[in-house]
């Protein structure tokens, strides 16, 4: 073994190690690490009244009702479970119905989930608005929409 | 002197790396290096800008995109080349890939800070806020700490081949922060979005968005590598006059 080969393989050895360690970590950590529960984990980890946790997922189509004066109540659904939000403030200007958002705050005593901070979630989709429309009136938008649904659903 | 066939795979190589040769090559090179980026530089703006249609979501706030994206992959190529360079520096000891690699810092650096700025502008108006701690942006956060540690510690040790080396074995380390960035929307959920280029099933993202994207990032690949060889040139340079300047107050 050459003094080349000795030194590449301490650092391949190394680097294995780091990573290895590092990897734990993370995998240790992944409760911490993500950004926000779905409805389904919600229900799975029995978060209860009082928790602040982020909650995100799709806001159901033709959920979103305006109960006050600056205050909405929308559903966010994972398309398995769903919750009730009520936020009162401004939303971004992606917030819409079908689109996905993340909300930050508590469930209250009633089991609605009152939310301090909305944020809307962008997907990877871009494309001109012609292009959505002519999917949407095509029918093939759908097929698009579902495959993305059934990417959320198994990336956890 | 021995005839070239004489010399093995790995001469021929280190002949290659020879900084004299590599100031020759490179002195050659650069003129074309900025013409192309010049010109990929100006298509790609003049596309993206003016010439591409808005989003059917984001509406003209797309456009940010045209300068994040490539951003956020040089800093990544940036590292890669850094800790590339590194790896070669500390296994075959050329002094050429422990300059590439000390060149590079600074560019990856500010091709990653350019990546967080953009990223938190375009994240106001679409998201509803600057900045979250999600593992796509904190991890990047964490990219650009690396360059500037890396950095730190070339600026402390004053002897260029410890700095180096210390050096290396710090962009080695670091180098595990780049597959967590690149699978850190996979791994878990995140705020920002899945990559849209490199993804199972193709892009999401239509023609006319794609081209002038893929123009911008050839010009941003382009640009990089000219910072890179003109750097390289400085810093060949400037060792031969601490060497010069040495062998003076040795005498």
């Amino acid at each position: 073994m050459t003094r080349k080969q000795r030194r590449a393989g301490f650092i391949a050895l190394g680097l294995g190690i780091i990573g290895i360690a590092i990897g734990l970590v993370l995998y240790a950590m992944r409760d911490n690490i993500v950004f926000f529960y779905s409805p389904t984990e919600v229900v799975e980890k029995g978060i209860g009244p009082g928790t602040r946790f982020r909650l995100g997922g799709l806001v159901e189509k033709g959920s979103v009702e305006h109960t006050g004066a600056a205050t909405i109540k929308f559903v966010v659904t994972d398309l398995m479970k769903s919750v009730t939000v009520s936020y009162t403030g401004i939303v971004p200007d992606l917030f819409r119905e079908g689109q996905g958002v993340v909300a930050e705050g508590a469930i209250g005593p009633d089991g609605i989930f009152v939310a301090d901070s909305v944020l809307a979630k962008h997907d990877e989709k871009y494309m001109p608005p012609e292009v959505a429309k002519a999917l949407k009136k095509s029918g093939r938008w759908e097929e698009g929409q579902m495959n993305q649904d059934e990417g959320k659903g198994t990336a956890q | 002197m021995a005839g070239m066939s004489e010399l093995t795979a790995s001469q021929r190589f280190q002949a290659f790396a020879n900084p004299a040769r590599f100031m020759a090559l490179s002195d050659r090179l650069l003129p074309f290096c900025v013409v192309v980026t010049a010109l990929l530089l100006a298509a790609g703006l003049y596309l993206s800008l003016f010439d591409s249609p808005a989003d059917y979501q984001q509406g003209e706030t797309v456009r940010i995109m045209y300068i994040h994206v490539p951003s956020a992959w040089l800093a990544m190529f940036g590292y890669m080349v850094m800790a590339g360079s590194s790896a070669v520096a500390l296994v075959f000891r050329h002094p050429l890939a422990d300059i590439a690699a000390k060149s590079a810092a600074p560019i990856g650096a500010a091709f990653t800070f350019l990546a967080l700025v953009t990223g938190s502008l375009w994240g106001r108006p679409m998201w509803g806020t600057w900045w979250v701690w999600d593992a796509r942006l904190t991890s990047m956060l964490i990219l650009f700490f690396l360059y500037l540690g890396y950095m730190a510690l070339w600026a402390t040790i004053e002897e260029p081949v410890r700095a180096g080396r210390a050096a290396a074995v710090l962009a080695l380390v670091g180098s595990i922060n780049v597959p967590i960035i690149h699978y850190s929307v996979v791994w878990w959920n995140t705020l920002h979005q899945p990559a849209s280029v490199f993804r199972i099933g193709g892009p999401a993202i239509a023609t006319s968005m794609l081209m002038p994207l893929l123009i911008m990032a050839l010009g941003f690949t382009l640009f990089f590598v000219t910072l890179l060889l003109l750097r390289m040139r400085t810093e060949i340079l400037r060792r031969r006059v601490r060497v010069l300047r040495l062998a003076r107050t040795g005498r």
